[in-house]
C-alpha cells in the first residue's frame, strides 16, 4: 500500500489547491457583486419617491373616461374634449394630507397659464371636496369627479397625489406619484411638456 | 431618576475599550505565543457583559420610570403603557432592539469564556478574539450611529406609543430567542476563523463547538416559529408565512445553520469535509449579519424592517463587507492546508449529507436570490418587479421535497460504505405504507388533494423512516441510544410533523368573508358560526368592539369566540384581534372587519341563511384552518432535538489538548 | 418583526387605515360591503388569485390581504373581471398593463428573470457536480473498505 508509484489522488473532503482558488474567485466575485447591490440599495435607500410605481402607461394613450364635473354635476366631460392641446392633470383628494402641502406648489404653476390645468377628485364626498377647495383655492380649468375610483384603475392611480401630462394626441407622457414640488415641475415637467409640444 | 441616561453611554463606551482589549492582545497573544496575552481574554468577556448588561438597565430603568427626556423612550412609550409593555418596549425599535443585540453577543461571548476551558489555550484565544472584534462592531455601530440615549430636551411630558402590534406577549419573547439563535452562530464561525488562522481542524476541538452550534439553531428555530406564530394571531388575516423579507432574513441563516449541524457531525466523526464545515459556519454567520443588514438599512421595504438610514445603512454594509469579505479572504488562502478525511463510496452516509448540505444550501441561496432580486431588477434598469410567495412557496417545494425523500436514508446508511439494498429493504415496507396514506389522504381530502396528499404521504415517510431507525436502535441487545441520536430522532419527527402542518393547512385551509348581522349563521364544513352582536369595551390604551360568535361543531355548541377591533388612544391606530379556537386537528379562526350599518344586502355563498343582514350588520372573516398547530409543534420539536442533541455526554468529556 | 412608523409610504395609507375607522372631517368614499360570491368554488378561485397579486400601495402584502382602500377597490374589480369570464391570465394582463409587474407577485419568467427562476436550478447543478467529483476522486484510487469498527 505504500509503494512508491504516482501520487494518489487527494483524498475526498477536501479539494486539490487548484480547485479552492477556482472556488474562491468565484465565491468572491459573488460577494463583490452583493456588496455592490448592497451599496446601491443604501444610497436608494432614502431617496424620495422611490417607492413610487413607474407607470407602464407611458407613451400609450390615456383611457377614455366620461365622468361628471364636480361643479356642474349633470354636465359630463371626457378625454375626447381635451384633445388638441396638452393638459395636466392633477389627482387629489379631500382625504389627503399631502395634496394640501403640494397645493401651494401647484397652484403657483396653474396660475402661469402654462398648460391646461385639471383636477382630477378622486373617491371624495362632493361637499368634501367643494369645501376643500374654498378653504384652500381653486387652481383647476375644471374638476372631473371619480367617487368610486374604477376609472381611476384604468389610470392606473392608486392613490393621491399623483400627476399626469397628457399630449395633445391623448398620450400619457409623463407621470409623478407623490408630492410635486417646484424641483419637480422645473426638471420634469417643463422638459416634458416642451418635448410633447415640440413632438406635435 | 437615580441613574443618568449618559451613564448608559459611558458603560456603552468602556465596553468599546474592553473589546478592544479583548481582541487584540488574545489575538497577537496566539500569534506569538504570549500567555499573559492570551489569559486576558477571558476576564475581558467577563467585564464586558457585565458593562453592556448595566447599559441595558439603565435604559430600562429610564423606560419604567418613564424618563421621556431620553428619545428613545419618548419615541416608544407612553403614560398609559401598562408595566409590562414599559419593560419590553426596550427592544421595540432599532437602538434598543441593537443594544439588545449586543447584550446577546455579549452573553454568548461570557458563556464561551467560561466554557472553554477544554480548549487548547492558543484556539480559546483566538476564537474570543475573533468574537471580540465582532462584538467591537456591533458597539461601535451603537455608539456612533444608533445610540438609544440620546436626549430630548426640553422632555416631553407625553411620549408617543410603543406601536400596538407590539403590545403582546408574543412580541416579549420572539426578538431575545431569535436574537440568542441569530448571534449564536457567531460561535462557531469565531471558531472556524480561529481554525483557519491555525491551519488545523482538530476534530476533537470541533466536538466543542458543535453543542453551542445545536443550541443557537434550538433558539433560532424557536424564535422563527414564535414569530411565525405571532403573525398568525395577531394580525388577524390567519397566515403564518409571508416570504417577507425581514421573514427571510431569518430564515437564511437558519437553512445555512441546518446544513453546519448536519456537516459538523461529519467532521467530527470521521475528519471529512472540514473545508465545507468552516465554510458553511461563515455562511450562516454571514446571513445573520446580512439579515440585520437588511432589517436596518432600508434597502428593502417591509412591513416589518425598521425606518431606514442611509448612514445606518453603510456602516452595517461596511462592516458586514470587513467580515464576510475577510473571512473568505482566509478561507481562500488557509482552507487548502486542512487535513483529509476519509475516502467514502457513492452510497454512504457522507454522500447523503453532502447531498442534505447542497440542497440546504441551494435552499438559502434560493431564498436570497428572490429576496434581493427586486433591489437588484431596480438596479439594472429593469423596473420594478415583485418577487412573493408563488415563487419563493414553489421552489421552496421543490428543494426540499427530495430532502425529505432521503432523510428516513440518512440514519440507516453506514459511515464509508453502505450497501443499498440493505437500508432500502428495511425502509421498503414504510416506504409502501407511506404511499398508500398519501393515496388515502389524496381521495379523502374536502378540496386541495394534491397539498394533501402530498403533505400525508412526505409526513407519514419521514415519520415512519425515523421510528424505523429508532426501533434499529432499540432492538440491539445493549440498546444504546445516546442522546445524540435522541436529538436527531426528535428533530427528524419535527420536520415530518411541520410538514404535514405546511402542506395540510395550505391545501385545506376554508376562509369565508361575509356580511352578517345579529342572529345570522354562515356554515363552513362542519362548522356553523352565529354571530351575536358587538359591544363597547374599554382596555388599558384601547378602546375596543367586541364580537361574539358562537361557533358549533356537528350542531353541538364549541366555544364562544370574542374577536375584537381595537383603536388606541395613542395615535388611533386600529388593530384586529382575532378569536381563535386552538385544536390538535385544526383551528377556528374569527376576525371583525368593518361595520356595515344597514347598507349590505344579503351575502349568497352556499350554505349561508338566505335573509338580508338587517341593522348592525358586520363584515366577518371566517376561517377552518386544518392542522395549522403542527406548524409550530414541529418546529418546536425541531428546536427540542437540537438541545437535547446539546447535551449528549460525548460533547461533556475534555477533549485531549493537541501537542 | 416589527412594525416601522414608516416616513416613505405615501400618507394615504395612514389616512386610509385611520379613516375607515374613526369618524373625520374628510373621508374616503368606501363600501366595505364583503364581497358576493356566486359560489364556494369562486370564492376559492378568488382567494387563490388575489394570493398571487400585490397590494400596490402597501409595504409587501397580498391583494388578499391588504386592507388599503386601493386594494379593495383593486379586489372588487378582480371579482367583476372574474364574473365577466376573464382568466387569471386575462386578470393578471389587465393589472399589468395598468400597475405594471410590480403587481404579479408570481414574476413572469421573461429573459429579465431568467436568473431568477433557473438560478437556483444553477446552484443544485453545481453543487451535484462538485459532489460528484469528491466522490469520483475518492474512489479513483482503489474500492473503498466498509468500515466495520464504526461507533454511531
Amino acid at each position: 500500500m505504500n509503494t512508491p508509484g504516482p501520487a494518489p489522488a487527494p483524498a475526498p473532503g477536501r479539494m486539490p489547491t487548484g480547485n479552492y482558488l477556482f472556488v474562491g474567485v468565484i465565491i468572491f466575485l459573488f460577494f463583490l457583486g452583493l456588496m455592490g447591490l448592497l451599496y446601491y440599495g443604501v444610497q436608494q435607500s432614502d431617496r424620495a419617491g422611490r417607492d413610487a410605481l413607474p407607470s407602464p402607461l407611458i407613451g400609450k394613450p390615456a383611457p377614455e373616461f366620461d365622468l361628471p364635473l364636480l361643479h356642474q354635476p349633470e354636465q359630463r366631460f371626457t378625454l375626447a374634449e381635451l384633445r388638441g392641446e396638452p393638459f395636466v392633470m392633477n389627482v387629489w383628494g379631500s382625504w389627503c394630507p399631502e395634496c394640501r402641502v403640494e397645493h401651494p406648489v401647484i397652484a403657483r404653476f396653474a396660475l402661469t397659464k402654462r398648460v391646461r390645468f385639471i383636477g382630477y377628485n378622486l373617491k371624495d364626498p362632493r361637499e368634501d371636496a367643494l369645501r376643500w377647495l374654498e378653504q384652500y383655492g381653486n387652481p383647476y380649468l375644471m374638476v372631473v369627479v371619480d367617487e368610486s375610483g374604477r376609472t381611476a384603475i384604468d389610470f392606473g392611480i392608486y392613490g393621491a397625489p399623483e400627476t399626469f401630462l397628457v399630449d395633445a394626441d391623448g398620450i400619457i407622457r409623463w407621470k409623478h406619484v407623490g408630492v410635486v414640488t417646484d424641483e419637480i415641475i422645473a426638471n420634469e415637467l417643463i422638459p416634458a411638456l416642451e418635448l410633447a409640444e415640440a413632438g406635435r | 431618576m437615580l441613574v443618568l441616561p449618559e451613564l448608559g453611554q459611558v458603560l456603552l463606551i468602556l465596553a468599546i475599550l474592553v473589546a478592544l482589549l479583548q481582541a487584540v492582545l488574545p489575538l497577537a497573544g496566539a500569534q506569538r505565543g504570549k500567555h499573559a496575552w492570551m489569559a486576558m481574554a477571558r476576564p475581558a468577556a467577563h467585564v464586558q457583559l457585565v458593562l453592556v448588561l448595566a447599559a441595558f438597565a439603565v435604559l430600562t430603568a429610564a423606560f419604567v420610570t418613564q424618563d421621556f427626556s431620553v428619545k428613545y423612550v419618548a419615541d416608544n412609550s407612553n403614560t398609559l403603557l401598562p408595566l409590562v409593555y414599559r419593560y419590553t418596549a426596550v427592544w421595540g425599535a432599532h437602538e434598543g432592539s441593537l443594544l439588545m443585540w449586543t447584550l446577546v453577543l455579549a452573553a454568548w461571548n461570557s458563556a464561551v469564556a467560561g466554557f472553554s476551558r477544554g480548549l487548547p489555550e492558543v484556539v480559546a484565544a483566538r476564537v474570543l478574539g475573533v468574537m471580540a472584534l465582532v462584538c467591537l462592531g456591533f458597539l461601535a455601530f451603537l455608539v456612533f450611529t444608533s445610540n438609544p440615549f440620546m436626549r430630548l430636551l426640553p422632555a416631553p411630558l407625553e411620549g408617543r406609543d410603543l406601536n400596538p402590534l407590539l403590545q403582546d406577549p408574543g412580541m416579549i419573547v420572539h426578538p431575545p430567542l431569535l436574537y440568542i439563535g441569530y448571534v449564536g452562530f457567531v460561535v462557531p464561525f469565531a471558531f472556524s476563523v480561529a481554525a483557519l488562522l491555525d491551519g488545523t481542524v482538530d476534530a476533537r476541538w470541533l466536538r466543542w463547538t458543535r453543542p453551542w452550534t445545536n443550541i443557537a439553531f434550538g433558539f433560532l428555530t424557536l424564535g422563527i416559529a414564535l414569530g411565525s406564530w405571532w403573525a398568525y394571531y395577531e394580525l388577524g388575516w390567519g397566515g403564518w408565512w409571508f416570504w417577507d423579507p425581514v421573514e427571510n432574513a431569518s430564515f437564511m441563516p437558519w437553512l445555512a445553520g441546518a446544513a453546519l449541524l448536519h456537516s459538523q457531525a461529519v467532521t467530527e466523526k470521521r475528519g471529512s469535509f472540514a473545508g465545507w464545515t468552516l465554510l458553511l459556519a461563515i455562511a450562516a454567520f454571514s446571513l445573520s449579519l446580512l439579515g440585520a443588514f437588511l432589517v436596518r438599512s432600508g434597502v428593502l421595504t417591509s412591513v416589518h424592517a425598521f425606518a431606514a438610514d442611509p448612514s445606518r445603512g453603510m456602516f452595517i454594509l461596511v462592516f458586514l463587507a470587513l467580515v464576510i469579505g475577510g473571512s473568505l479572504v482566509l478561507y481562500v488562502w488557509r482552507a487548502p492546508r486542512l487535513a483529509q478525511g476519509a475516502p467514502f463510496a457513492p452510497f454512504s452516509r457522507e454522500t447523503l449529507l453532502l447531498a442534505n448540505n447542497v440542497l440546504l444550501t441551494s435552499a438559502a441561496g434560493m431564498v436570497l436570490l428572490g429576496t434581493l432580486y427586486p433591489l437588484l431588477a431596480d438596479a439594472l434598469g429593469m423596473g420594478k418587479i415583485s418577487v412573493g410567495p408563488p415563487y419563493f412557496g414553489l421552489l421552496f417545494l421543490i428543494l426540499m421535497a427530495p430532502l425529505l425523500m432521503l432523510l428516513p436514508l440518512g440514519p440507516l446508511v453506514r459511515w464509508q460504505r453502505e450497501e443499498p439494498g440493505k437500508p432500502l429493504r428495511m425502509l421498503a415496507p414504510w416506504f409502501g405504507l407511506a404511499v398508500v396514506i398519501g393515496v388515502i389522504a389524496f381521495f379523502s381530502a374536502p378540496q386541495g388533494p394534491w397539498k394533501t396528499a402530498a403533505g400525508a404521504g412526505l409526513g407519514a415517510w419521514v415519520l415512519l423512516g425515523t421510528a424505523r431507525f429508532a426501533w434499529t436502535r432499540l432492538a440491539v441487545p445493549d440498546r444504546r441510544y445516546t442522546l445524540e441520536m435522541l436529538g436527531m430522532t426528535i428533530a427528524h419527527a419535527g420536520v415530518a410533523v411541520f410538514a404535514v402542518g405546511a402542506l395540510l393547512v395550505e391545501g385545506m385551509n376554508v376562509q369565508r368573508e361575509v356580511a352578517m348581522s345579529p342572529g345570522q349563521t354562515t356554515e363552513i364544513g362542519r362548522y356553523a358560526f352565529r354571530f351575536e352582536g358587538v359591544d363597547q369595551l374599554q382596555g388599558p390604551n384601547y378602546r375596543a368592539e367586541r364580537g361574539h360568535v358562537q361557533v358549533f361543531r356537528d350542531g353541538e355548541p364549541l366555544v364562544l369566540l370574542h374577536p375584537e377591533k381595537r383603536a388606541y388612544a395613542s395615535g388611533g391606530q386600529v388593530m384586529t384581534e382575532a378569536g381563535i379556537h386552538p385544536g390538535i386537528f385544526g383551528d377556528v379562526f374569527v376576525a371583525i372587519g368593518d361595520s356595515l350599518g344597514t347598507a349590505a344586502a344579503g351575502p349568497s355563498v352556499a350554505g349561508v341563511s338566505a335573509a338580508a343582514p338587517g341593522p348592525g350588520a358586520w363584515a366577518m372573516r371566517l376561517h377552518v384552518k386544518p392542522f395549522v398547530r403542527w406548524i409550530w409543534f414541529g418546529a418546536g420539536l425541531i428546536a427540542l432535538g437540537g438541545f437535547v442533541a446539546a447535551a449528549d455526554r460525548r460533547f461533556r468529556r475534555k477533549p485531549e489538548v493537541a501537542q | 418583526m416589527r412594525v416601522s412608523a414608516t416616513r416613505r409610504c405615501l400618507a394615504v395609507a395612514l389616512c386610509v387605515l385611520a379613516m375607515l375607522l374613526a369618524p373625520q372631517a374628510f373621508a374616503q368614499v368606501s363600501d366595505p360591503t364583503p364581497l358576493q360570491f356566486s359560489d364556494g368554488a369562486e370564492e376559492d378561485r378568488f382567494h387563490r388569485l388575489a394570493a398571487e397579486l400585490r397590494c400596490v400601495m402597501c409595504q409587501n402584502q397580498s391583494l388578499a390581504d391588504s386592507d388599503a382602500q386601493i386594494a379593495h377597490d383593486l379586489r372588487r374589480e378582480v371579482l367583476a373581471l372574474m364574473q365577466a369570464g376573464r382568466s387569471d391570465r386575462e386578470i393578471k394582463d389587465f393589472l399589468v398593463q395598468r400597475y405594471g409587474e410590480f403587481v404579479l407577485y408570481r414574476p413572469v419568467v421573461s429573459p429579465a428573470t431568467w436568473l431568477l427562476w433557473f438560478g437556483p436550478a444553477l446552484l443544485l447543478l453545481a453543487g451535484a457536480v462538485v459532489v460528484w467529483r469528491i466522490i469520483v476522486r475518492g474512489n479513483a484510487a482503489e474500492p473503498v473498505p466498509r468500515d466495520d469498527g464504526q461507533e454511531w
